[in-house]
């Protein structure tokens, strides 16, 4: 059994990992997307825009699946629920998503105007309202969510999906994510772009981790007084993996800072969020474009463990139905699955970084508007 | 533990099926072209012949129209087994969700990364590390199909699990044995080379528009001859492997080959006919006309000239048993969902083989409730659920039919274009040409088809024998599912418009490079779309 302990911890972690990963590459591209029609002002800079995470994009996006199949391996009933009990918001994410890949192999193989003029609002669309959505998916988590389980695991739906899409702490949330994603590919276009757009991404990142320290302030503070979750029964953490016949759980105000009370080193999570996005952002006023781009990474790292360490052992408290909330301890798959996850986890996630790198490191080096609007492989 | 709404159940198989078969509009080409590509490159290394490259260069280019759609609906399909089939990732998350995460590890992260770098990477990589990335795009699309099909598999045929009623769900228990299933690993390669096939006729029937317009003559005939022996071969291994999937699904599914073959009567004799032919009839039960050839259905399905096959009248029967086992092991698991008692949980584990025919009895019992069948109603829910254990026969025989015909339709006209390809005889065969142009949905369609017989067939199951289609579903309401369809309904038309509209576009154009000059002028010589000063444009 103490096995199962241990890897049921190590895959809450590589969770966080892969949510950190998630928000880090995925969000740069977002935040691209977003700031688009805004550090492009003609056709020529919106192309060179799009053509410094052309070579990316796709890749990245990978960590956006990967995140899927991961929770879906690893954390079966998490999958199964959450993704059903948001359904209205996850389907206007996907929407938003799956406008993305087409607008970039789209957008420029067509002159027209009104054709790309769509296609640009396409990249803010599906820029903004994904990372808008995840960012509201943890607020939205934190303050507990409507389900319940039958007898054979079915879920069922306890609320309303208007209580999750106005709700003004998850949309707070929201706007922080966007903000951080905005950062982060304000930052990557510094570090590839030219003037014109190198100014412009400048001022909007800036702005970005400004405004993600501001709301990551506000938002502590809200937590402290929010409904959190405590265990109230005997936990047993190498439990068969259920939501069903689980112990106890209360429900009190400002109980996800216990974690913090118990432990104080937990604090060093929040810290690191707000040295991340402090200190990122007076790195891009001092132009140190690399090092603003690994802080903005050290920020999402910091604010998603500041969530992680506040709900643990929670992943997804119910709020109709306490008892069946979804824990580190009760969500994950079985102790088989997560070896063998993790064997193949241990192998490829090292070979991942080394040709995500290599291919960082072979499209290195300024993006020039002339080699893009002569180059017919160019988005 | 009330059952989903059956609407809600039908509009998220709606959803499902639609989605799937629009994403697989798009995954054959991608598997079929990166294959090609990489072919072509390597010819172009070895030969250093710029027309490879331009070939390279512009077969990459539809291919890249094509892919973005692919990536975009796949992205759909990762989320729905979760927004719509809630109680199916919950039933079988610990085993199915595995090979998708590997899926993403192992393939995913390879295709998408290197395939930035196959686009982008032409001025900046040596020419055999830009071929190596053409191959490493190659293989990750294929090892993709692989793990898919995999989890694929699990479904058709659960192996590698096993059902822990602690949890209520399938227990992963074997590694090997998930990923060794003789389904998934045979129609891993019939999938993969039906893919290629599409490809090979994809490239053909765009070449064979060049020839018939004379334009980009020596291009075409290089494109048609590596595209219609590469076809040629791709089909007929094609077809060698749904054959094996024929034959596993005789032993391991045969109320799918049952139907697939119309067949409701055990047969008795060897001469037995293979149908071509047939009108079934799912509410009588029978073939309300058929054309049958003898002698050739049992030696097809067993590969004896002895065996009996059996028919579906034949397996509703065999399943009464069943049945009642399934809901005595049903009844166990519910009470032992609460007392956690030794004596139901060994009731439970000496019926559990046969508890996916208990969840399947719900639907007919009184009340939906198995626990309130009386002694005297028994027969009728019985009854009343072995009709339910088999598919809709019309569908799943027409499916399979079309997809076959399509199959060996596509040997003869690779074959005829290999032939008059070698003999430098395809100019004078404009009919042929013609037929190629038309030809290019059609490996498309036979996949489609090849899905649908594949799960029509699995049906009423989504895991074969475990868990019923209609217990598997999320329980939305039907406002949701009505939001849902009609999103997906107005932004995939959108792109398949904008899909198309490219295609023409840039198949129009034709390739275009240093070495050979803008297209000649004539009949259909400047494509529709295209402004002049686009075409006369280099592509380097």
């Amino acid at each position: 059994m103490e096995i199962y302990v241990a890897l049921k911890i190590i895959w809450a972690v590589l969770l966080g990992v892969l949510l950190t990963g998630l928000a880090v590459m995925v969000g740069m591209d977002m935040g691209v997307g977003t700031l688009l029609r805004f550090v492009g002002k003609n056709d020529a800079e919106r192309r060179t825009a799009l053509n410094i995470i052309g070579p990316h994009w796709d890749g990245n996006q990978v960590w956006f699946i990967l995140g899927g199949g991961a929770i879906f391996a690893a954390f079966p009933t998490l999958y199964a629920t959450s993704f059903s009990v948001f359904y209205v918001v996850m389907i206007l994410l996907l929407f938003s998503m799956i406008m993305r890949p087409v607008a970039f192999e789209y957008r420029s193989k067509v002159d027209a105007k009104s054709w790309r003029a769509t296609w640009d609002w396409a990249f803010l669309i599906s820029g903004a309202v994904p990372m808008i959505i995840y960012g509201a998916a943890f607020g939205n988590v934190l303050e507990g969510v409507g389900f319940h389980y039958g007898w054979t695991g079915q879920y069922y739906q306890g609320e309303s999906f208007l209580s999750y899409l106005l709700n003004p702490f998850a949309v707070m949330c929201g706007v922080m994510s966007l903000s951080l994603s905005i950062y982060q590919g304000g930052t990557f276009l510094m570090l590839r772009g030219v003037e014109p757009i190198y100014s412009r991404a400048r001022l909007f990142a800036s702005c970005g981790g400004l405004l993600a320290a501001v709301i990551f302030a506000v938002g502590g503070l809200w937590v402290s007084h929010l409904n959190g979750y405590v265990f109230t029964g005997a936990v047993n953490p190498g439990m068969q993996a259920t939501p069903l016949g689980g112990p106890a759980v209360a429900v009190q105000a400002g109980a996800w800072l216990n974690n913090y009370n118990n432990h104080p080193i937990l604090w060093l999570a929040p810290v690191l969020g707000f040295v991340g996005m402090l200190a990122g952002t007076l790195a891009l006023r001092l132009h140190l474009k690399v090092l603003a781009w690994w802080l903005g990474a050290v920020a999402w790292a910091g604010t998603i463990s500041t969530v992680g360490f506040a709900m643990f052992p929670f992943l997804m408290p119910s709020s109709t139905n306490p008892s069946q909330s979804l824990t580190v301890w009760n969500a994950t798959g079985s102790a088989y699955n997560l070896g063998w996850m993790l064997f193949f986890a241990a192998v490829f996630v090292p070979i991942i970084l080394s040709y995500t790198s290599w291919a960082f490191y072979v499209m290195r080096g300024k993006v020039k508007t002339e080699t893009i609007v002569n180059d017919p492989h160019s988005y | 533990m009330p059952l989903i709404d059956p609407t809600v159940v039908d509009l998220s198989r709606l959803q499902f099926a639609l989605t799937a078969l629009y994403h697989f509009l798009f995954v054959p080409l991608t598997l079929g072209m990166t294959m090609i590509l990489a072919a072509m490159e390597t010819t172009y290394v070895i030969t250093g012949k710029q027309v490879y490259k331009d070939m390279t260069q512009f077969w990459g280019k539809l291919f890249g129209i094509n892919f973005a759609i692919g990536v975009a609906t796949g992205l759909t399909m990762e989320f729905e087994f979760g927004t719509n089939w809630s109680m199916f990732s919950h039933f079988v998350g610990d085993v199915f969700g595995t090979p998708l995460a590997i899926e993403g590890l192992m393939a995913f992260f390879m295709e998408s990364t290197f395939i930035g770098l196959m686009f982008f990477g032409w001025d900046r990589l040596s020419k055999p590390a830009h071929l190596a990335i053409t191959y490493l795009v190659a293989l990750a699309s294929n090892l993709s199909a692989l793990w898919i099909l995999i989890a694929n598999g699990f479904m058709q045929d659960p192996k590698g699990a096993s059902f822990n009623p602690d949890t209520m769900r399938m227990q992963f228990n074997s590694f090997v044995q998930l990923v060794f299933s003789p389904d998934a690993q045979a129609k891993f390669v019939h999938t993969s080379i039906a893919g290629f096939v599409t490809g090979a006729m994809f490239v053909m029937g765009v070449s064979a528009y060049y020839l018939l317009t004379n334009r980009h003559k020596e291009f075409a005939a290089r494109s048609i001859r590596m595209a219609a022996v590469f076809g040629l071969i791709s089909t007929l291994a094609v077809v060698t492997l749904g054959d094996a999937l024929g034959r596993l699904d005789d032993l391991l599914q045969p109320t799918k080959i049952a139907a697939i073959e119309g067949l409701w009567h055990t047969t008795t004799s060897p001469a037995a006919p293979w149908l071509v032919a047939a009108l079934p009839d799912d509410k009588t039960q029978s073939n309300v006309f058929e054309i049958g050839v003898p002698y050739v259905l049992t030696p097809l399905i067993t590969h004896t000239f002895d065996k009996s096959i059996p028919g579906l009248i034949d397996l509703e029967g065999a399943a009464g048993p069943k049945i009642l086992n399934g809901i005595k092991a049903i009844d166990a698991l519910q009470q032992y969902s609460t007392t956690h008692d030794a004596a139901s949980l060994a009731t439970f584990k000496q019926y559990e083989d046969d508890m996916g025919y208990g969840f399947l009895a719900q639907q007919n019992a009184p009340n939906q409730d198995l626990n309130a069948i009386t002694p005297a109603e028994m027969p009728a829910v019985v009854q009343q659920t072995e009709l339910d254990t088999v598919p809709n026969v019309f569908v799943t025989f027409w499916a399979f039919r079309i997809m076959m015909f399509l199959g060996f339709y596509f040997i003869a006209l690779f074959a005829f274009m290999a032939y008059f390809s070698l003999k430098n005889q395809l100019e004078n065969n404009r009919f042929l040409l013609k037929l190629c142009m038309i030809s290019i949905p059609a490996p498309i369609l036979a996949c489609e088809f090849g899905w649908i017989t594949a799960e029509a067939g699995r049906q009423p199951w989504s895991v074969y024998g475990w868990l019923p289609t209609f217990q598997a579903a999320s329980s939305h309401n039907v406002g949701y599912m009505v939001f849902s369809l009609i999103g997906f309904a107005l932004l995939y038309s959108l792109f398949i418009a904008a899909e198309l509209y490219l295609m023409f576009k840039y198949a129009r154009l034709g390739p275009q490079s240093h070495d050979h000059a803008a297209p000649v002028a004539g009949t259909g010589a400047l494509p529709m779309f295209a402004k002049p000063g686009f075409a006369a444009k280099s592509w380097e």
